[in-house]
């Protein structure tokens, strides 16, 4: 069933489901962009509903909510292992659109499906409610209608704003009762999708591996300057790195972390002794494009991508990763007529 | 409720076997199952963790046998017996020693990888019967970085063992060459069936294997081992992914046939 609410009563349903869970959703962060005087839209826990960014895309994604940029594992004392606590003893409740709802599937799937299930992510992830945000409009760079990712039905909420008010479609039962105390009016509401984007992408039927030959990512050799940042942006990048920290120069006390990494960055791949692979930005581009819209359905039978064009959005050389896509039809092509 | 994979345990340096300046052997306290080509991440505090192949399987034991390369194989070497590292694993599939058993067998062993496939060396040399022909090329820079020469001198027992270096100064036990140059003379009774396991440097595992299907062996009778760099062994951290493969779940041993499609 729906609810209309207005932001009075959003504010104490809030305040009330506030008592079990953090409430983590899109702010505005002032000044927070990488440019000076910008402001950075990014996930963090808010109170009130005016603190959440309905008109806007976010930078980042939810997914530092379920895996922290920096996560401690566990703390080294002598000879000792201490696992780190829980970083939150609530549940969480995540606001998110329909794209970053796709991607949580591929979060679940790798660290709970790829290989033993994760313990960390899984604690983290155990007791996350899921509201969707509604889309009135698709964003800039924006490709999920062609990903297939512009519509979720798995939510235990979903909102939609319009004008003051705002419209909520409720599966969760528990729910049910809190939203009738502040509900303005009941009526049938649907979460809002975009039907259309103004970016297409294409992902050739007969993409295969073959593609790695081809001269298209010669290019991104030169354009592309390694920095990561569509990785960190991306909410289906997953990968991270070992650290281990120490608090004093005796090195009897410390931490191991894992930190998010990137695919792109120099170093990614290097073993002891000298070994590297990838050692081309072109390359690494390659890497990162086929994992999205190739093998990552290879293995799992769906693809990484949800569209949400974040890495086009950030990408500081403007290179845009909607366009890489649709070059692939010609350069399997080009490797096939040789 | 889901394991905590990520604590490692402490395991107790039962003995240091020297090999040469920069290579020892670390025989570790550890009792469970592993299978030859399979890895343990070992760590030091503030140093990190590294993930090192299994030269030698025990009763209460697993032998890792590490190069001095690295920020944490650095600190490995200033751990004497008697002192502990910790552990993670075993990760990976491994060798299955039931795939070669009855076969003609051939491995192709480039410096440390040799270590990765020493259990499968050891266990042909435990039990020749189960082979029907064997033999194992062993290339190493110089001879003084050959590995577990006393083991040599047992393996010539029960297979044919060629043991070549690069280049070497002055007089020497061994021969000088690259280990493809030996594919040729192989003699096997039938090449179609025998089998093959290549492991070493990347351009070693190139050309040994083009030479091994030059001289008729078949793709899916080949099997390589990987070695990437690797976070977690659990299929997450992303590092040691190459296209749909991770090399910590679903290597580092594969055959040809998957082998040959793995574009970094």
């Amino acid at each position: 069933m729906g609810y209309q609410m207005n932001q009075e009563g959003f504010n104490h349903v809030l305040k009330q489901l506030s008592k079990e869970y953090l409430i983590y959703a899109p702010k505005c962060m002032k000044g927070g962009n990488t440019f000076s005087d910008v402001d950075c839209i990014r996930y963090g826990e808010v109170q009130y509903a005016e603190d959440i960014v309905f008109d806007k895309k976010s930078d980042y994604s939810f997914k530092e909510v379920l895996l922290p940029v920096s996560e401690t594992l566990f703390y080294f004392t002598e000879g000792e292992t201490k696992e780190a606590d829980i970083p939150r003893k609530k549940g969480a409740i995540i606001f998110l659109r329909s794209c970053d709802l796709h991607a949580v599937k591929r979060l679940d799937d790798m660290y709970l499906q790829n290989g033993p299930a994760d313990y960390y992510y899984n604690r983290l992830r155990e007791n996350v409610k899921f509201v969707l945000m509604g889309c009135s409009q698709s964003y800039e760079n924006c490709f999920c209608v062609d990903m297939g990712s512009n519509r979720s039905e798995n939510y235990s909420l979903s909102v939609n704003k319009k004008n003051d008010m705002y419209y909520f479609d409720c599966k969760e039962e528990a729910w049910v009762e809190l939203l009738k105390e502040y509900a303005q009016g009941e009526l049938a509401v649907e979460p809002e999708y975009v039907t259309e984007n103004q970016v297409h992408v294409n992902i050739p039927e007969n993409l295969s591996i073959e593609v790695a030959k081809s001269k298209m990512w010669d290019e991104y050799d030169s354009r592309c300057i390694a920095c990561g940042r569509c990785n960190f942006v991306c909410p289906t990048c997953t990968c991270f790195t070992m650290q281990d920290i120490f608090y004093s120069e005796n090195g009897k006390v410390g931490e191991r972390r894992r930190v998010q990494a990137s695919c792109m960055v120099d170093g990614f791949t290097d073993v002891a002794g000298g070994g590297s692979y990838r050692k081309k930005n072109g390359e690494r581009m390659r890497f990162k494009v086929l994992h999205k819209v190739y093998d990552y359905k290879k293995r799992n039978g769906y693809h990484m991508c949800v569209g949400c064009g974040r890495c086009d959005d950030v990408c500081p050389e403007y290179i845009s990763f909607s366009n890489c896509i649709n070059k692939l039809e010609g350069a399997m092509k080009e490797v096939l007529s040789k | 409720m889901i394991k905590n994979d990520y604590v490692p345990f402490v395991s107790e340096i039962k003995d240091v076997i020297k090999h040469t300046a920069i290579e020892y052997t670390f025989r570790m306290s550890y009792k469970g199952d592993v299978k030859p080509g399979q890895f343990f991440e070992v760590s030091i505090p503030k140093y990190g963790e590294a993930p090192i192949s299994v030269s030698g399987i025990g009763e209460d034991y697993v032998d890792l046998t590490i190069r001095k390369v690295g920020k944490v194989t650095n600190e490995v070497f200033e751990r004497y017996k008697g002192e502990t590292l910790l552990l993670r694993g075993p990760y990976g599939n491994g060798f299955d020693v039931e795939e070669y058993k009855g076969k003609e067998l051939v491995v192709m062993a480039g410096g440390t990888g040799l270590s990765p496939v020493k259990g499968i060396v050891d266990y042909f040399a435990n039990h020749p019967e189960q082979h029907d022909g064997m033999t194992l090329i062993a290339g190493f820079k110089t001879p003084n970085d050959i590995l577990f020469v006393e083991e040599f001198a047992n393996w010539k027992k029960a297979m044919d063992v060629i043991l070549t270096v690069d280049c070497a100064e002055g007089d020497t036990q061994c021969q000088i060459g690259l280990v493809t140059q030996y594919i040729p003379q192989l003699k096997l009774k039938d090449v179609k069936e025998a089998v093959a396991v290549v492991v070493g440097p990347p351009m070693m595992m190139k050309f040994s294997v083009q030479g091994l299907l030059d001289i008729g062996f078949k793709e899916e009778n080949i099997w390589i081992s990987q070695e990437r760099k690797m976070c977690c062994g659990l299929g997450k951290c992303g590092h040691c992914k190459i296209g749909d493969s991770y090399v910590c779940l679903d290597g580092p041993v594969f055959n040809y046939t998957k082998g040959k499609e793995l574009i970094d």
